[in-house]
């Protein structure tokens, strides 16, 4: 083990126990980073699965209900197990305490917590996925889910219900954290914007994940002990399931996709050098749209019997809400304009998230407006819509983050051309898959089918042949970062010459973060010019 | 904040005889028909009871301005939840589909 | 420029700040990470409210279902609600204000390091609250008895409105859907009532190894919150669910 690394958190304590029960963050942050690539991988697997019978119009490949099993499971782990803790558990564990100036996130305990209830929750999901799967669909609905199905909703349900408290548990931690913890000069507005951007994430964690969590709880209840809550022959209402259920879920694609944008702003402030562009817009547009995100929840439900009058309101504010995104769209690429861009794998992930995030806020807006979205729902159309936000931009951001702060987190310089490799790989297999799927969602092909019209099937093997595409450029990191680990160059403490506490402290970081508490008399982003520039 | 004020006894002891006495009137008001305004008076006095609480018993008072609002903001949230979803409910007349 | 690259962000070292010098040394239950009790205290409370408001939005969405359905079924869910025991729902209002009480007496015993009163309040707070869960199930068994629990069992006898309108067929459906209601709300209610009284009893056994004083007592006063949030939801399922129907037997005409 090199001297940087056996000095650092890695280092001691040595031992299984040791890190089974750490409290320290960054160590917690390691064991989230490993669960969490092993349910992205399961989940890649179902993807697989749908897009193998989609290469031919007649569903052949698997029978009807275990096409239906795939698409839920697919779902249900990318978003429960996968997406909602990718970058809060992982780069928003290791790097909030340091970001603010603490040693440690307020509740270490309680962030251990979190980690051992997402395991559980998980392991019961597998319990569910090999005890008869799940085929609802990641949505659940009423009454099928509650009366008909046939599969295992309920240790399903459970799964869900026990993960969702991780999440509350993060959230809870991080707001305290940020409130309570920031070191001496650390104003609001000296925070990093991946502070502002986290802390909006945890609001909606707070006031979200526990609507989601009853809701899932009355499905079960409502198959073991025949309560009708959704039943219609007792007066039971499907439509209040999809209210509730859609009161978090509409959130949790902030939940999403807002630490996404603030990993962005971190990692454009360092790729062009310079300050963000206005500061101060891109800090409230984070809570903006927290706050805004849970009032439109009524878009899933333009089809659904919902009072049109309702749908008004709620069209009108999803339109609303699509605003401060734009203003960070915006204001990255003027923070990039005119700065001294440093051409690193770092670079194409943030240059992808934002082409592929507005393309995919773009085409939210059609499915905001009411009345097209009568022609659009439960079509390929929203499919690729949604998978622009979340992986063209979440996990976009996701992986450039990894890559922007691998080595303070592992000590190691990773390969740079195989890294820039794999972000146009990704770049490219993604819009290959994703981009058929608007015009085939345009023409009608609705979601969760198997079988589809004969004249369909060149986009579909289109979409196909880009999932291929996609799968090599996710699976090029897992080789060139686990051999990082073992032949990477030893990373100095600041390698891309950024601004911000955590490139103050040695790579990777002692347990205790600080040596001596930092106090902080700068503002965030503090780029000087390294010359003087004479004009004229 | 809290750690420095100890609230004294018989603070706690009104606060106990105030939720008393409240129950048994929520109680008695709920044996008369005041027709729609039982509901009403009795998430009043609810209200009343939780608030009283809140501010004593969970000691709201000496926290933090931060704190407060954290309490607050919850119950608002409720609030929202409530009254969208209602709200579609109420509304579905107001705009005439064809066909319902 | 002459400074290091840690210097250009400006956060220089500095060593402890905060008022009281080095309070690790002082009191060992200074957790490393805070730098004074005050701090290590309004951190943990704010984390217990952060926690309550998640607590609120869950039972929220319960009773969001109760509202609609209330709305959409008034007549049966007055005729439910009047074949609850509104005797046991006020005895159980009044138990519960109670633990309240000596739950907040035990925090303040804690407070004024009086260790004879922590133990001795928590004690009762058990006890009430354990009074709380016997009444319940006689209440439980009540409804099972009367056929009251939904399912294949459920039968509420038709019966005439004070107003000697018989209620329809239908209405039955809709007071086993209330039933359901009821079962759940006091049910994931009873259940955070036990959740209570395991802290409670882990909160009791450390208070006898005299853990708790006027320096450290932080583990009672955010137990003690969850407990009065507890509270706090049975304050409002008390009216909703058993006060609806009490004014028609009063009627009867």
């Amino acid at each position: 083990m090199t001297d940087n690394i056996s000095r650092s958190y890695l280092g001691a304590p040595h031992g299984v126990a040791a890190w089974l029960l750490t409290k320290d963050h960054k160590r917690i942050a390691m064991l989230y980073l490993i669960s969490i690539t092993i349910f992205f991988a399961l989940g890649g697997i179902f993807a697989a699965g749908i897009r193998l019978e989609l290469l031919t119009p007649k569903g052949d490949l698997w029978t009807p209900d275990m096409y239906n099993k795939l698409f839920t499971l697919h779902g249900v782990i990318m978003i429960f197990f996968f997406l909602i803790p990718s970058i809060p558990a992982t780069l928003g564990n290791f790097l909030l305490p340091i970001m603010v100036g603490a040693k440690d996130l307020a509740f270490p305990r309680i962030n251990l917590l979190s980690w051992y209830i997402y395991v559980a929750g998980a392991l019961t999901t597998l319990a569910a996925v090999f005890n008869g799967g799940l085929d609802t669909g990641w949505t659940f609905y009423t009454p099928y889910s509650s009366i008909a199905s046939e599969t295992a909703v309920t240790t399903a349900a459970i799964g869900v219900f026990i993960t969702g408290f991780s999440s509350i548990l993060t959230g809870l931690n991080f707001i305290v954290t940020v409130h309570r913890m920031r070191a001496p000069g650390m104003t609001w507005f000296r925070l990093p914007l991946f502070v502002w951007a986290q802390y909006a994430t945890s609001l909606v964690m707070i006031l979200g994940t526990p609507v989601i969590a009853i809701t899932v709880l009355l499905v079960g209840a409502e198959r073991a002990f025949h309560f009708g809550f959704f039943d219609p022959r007792l007066g039971g209402d499907p439509v209040l399931f999809q209210h509730l259920f859609w009161f978090y879920s509409h959130p949790a694609v902030y939940i999403m996709i807002l630490p996404g944008m603030g990993v962005m702003s971190e990692l454009v402030a360092a790729v062009s050098r310079k300050q963000v562009f206005g500061y101060g817009f891109v800090a409230f547009s984070s809570l903006a749209i927290a706050i805004l995100g849970f009032l439109v929840w009524g878009h899933h439900l333009f089809v659904s019997s919902q009072s049109i009058y309702a749908g008004l309101v709620f069209s009108i504010i999803t339109m609303l809400v699509a605003v401060p995104s734009a203003v960070k769209t915006f204001n990255w690429a003027a923070t990039m304009y005119k700065g001294s861009i440093m051409w690193t794998a770092t670079t194409f992930w943030v240059l992808g998230f934002m082409g592929l995030f507005t393309i995919g806020g773009l085409t939210g807006l059609f499915l905001a407006s009411m009345g097209l979205d009568i022609h659009l729902t439960d079509t390929y159309f929203v499919v690729a819509h949604f998978h622009y936000i979340m992986v063209g931009g979440a996990i976009m951001a996701y992986m450039g983050g990894l890559h922007f702060w691998w080595p303070k987190m592992t000590g190691k310089m990773y390969n740079e051309p195989g890294a820039i490799a794999s972000a146009i790989l990704v770049f490219v297999g993604f819009n290959l898959t994703f981009f058929p799927q608007f015009i085939l969602g345009y023409m009608g092909m609705p979601r969760r089918y198997h079988a589809y019209p004969e004249e369909w099937q060149v986009l579909n093997v289109a979409s196909t042949l880009g999932a291929s595409v996609l799968f090599l450029g996710y699976l090029l990191p897992a080789f060139y970062l686990t051999w990082s680990l073992v032949k990477g160059k030893e990373a100095p403490a600041n390698p891309w010459g950024a601004k911000g506490l955590e490139w103050t402290v040695p790579s990777p970081p002692p347990t205790f973060n600080f040596d001596e508490d930092p106090v902080v008399d700068e503002p965030a982003y503090n780029y000087k010019p390294t010359r003087e520039v004479h004009v004229g | 904040m809290s750690e420095h004020v100890v609230t004294p006894v018989r603070t706690y002891v009104f606060t106990f005889l105030l939720l008393v006495v409240l129950t048994i009137v929520t109680y008695l008001v709920a044996l008369q028909d005041f027709g729609v305004m039982n509901t009403p008076i009795a998430l009043a006095v609810a209200f009343l009871k939780a608030t009283a609480v809140v501010i004593y018993f969970m000691g709201l008072r000496y926290n933090t301005p931060l704190t407060k609002l954290v309490a607050v903001a919850g119950f608002f949230w409720l609030i929202i939840l409530f009254g969208i979803t209602i709200s579609d409910y109420v509304t579905r007349s107001w705009i005439g589909v064809p066909g319902r | 420029m002459a400074h290091s690259q840690a210097a250009s962000i400006g956060a220089h070292s500095a060593t402890s700040h905060g008022a009281g010098g080095d309070e690790h040394a002082q009191n060992p239950n200074l957790q490393h990470h805070f730098y004074s009790m005050a701090q290590q205290l309004e951190a943990s409370t704010l984390g217990m409210w952060v926690f309550l408001v998640t607590e609120i939005m869950f039972f929220g969405g319960m009773f969001m279902a109760y509202i609609l359905y209330r709305h959409l079924y008034p007549a049966a869910w007055q005729l439910g609600s009047h074949h609850l025991n509104v005797s046991l729902g006020a005895t159980n209002t009044i138990v519960l204000i109670c633990s309240s009480l000596t739950m907040a007496l035990a925090v303040r015993s804690a407070q004024v390091s009086s260790r004879k009163g922590q133990i001795w309040f928590l004690i009762l707070t058990i006890v009430f609250g354990s009074a709380f869960l016997v009444v319940k199930y006689f209440e439980y068994a009540e409804k099972f008895e009367h056929h009251l629990v939904p399912g294949p069992t459920f039968n509420m006898p038709t019966e005439e409105y004070p107003n000697g309108i018989i209620a329809p067929d239908q209405e039955a459906n809709h007071q086993q859907l209330f039933f359901s209601l009821y079962f759940m709300l006091t049910g994931v209610h009873a259940a955070h009532m036990v959740v209570g009284i395991v802290l409670m009893l882990v909160i009791l056994a450390m208070a006898i190894r005299g853990r708790f004083s006027a320096s450290y007592y932080t583990p009672v006063e955010i137990s003690g919150l969850y407990w009065h949030f507890v509270d706090i939801v049975w304050i409002f399922l008390f009216p909703l669910l058993y006060l609806l129907g009490a004014h028609l037997g009063a009627h009867g005409g």
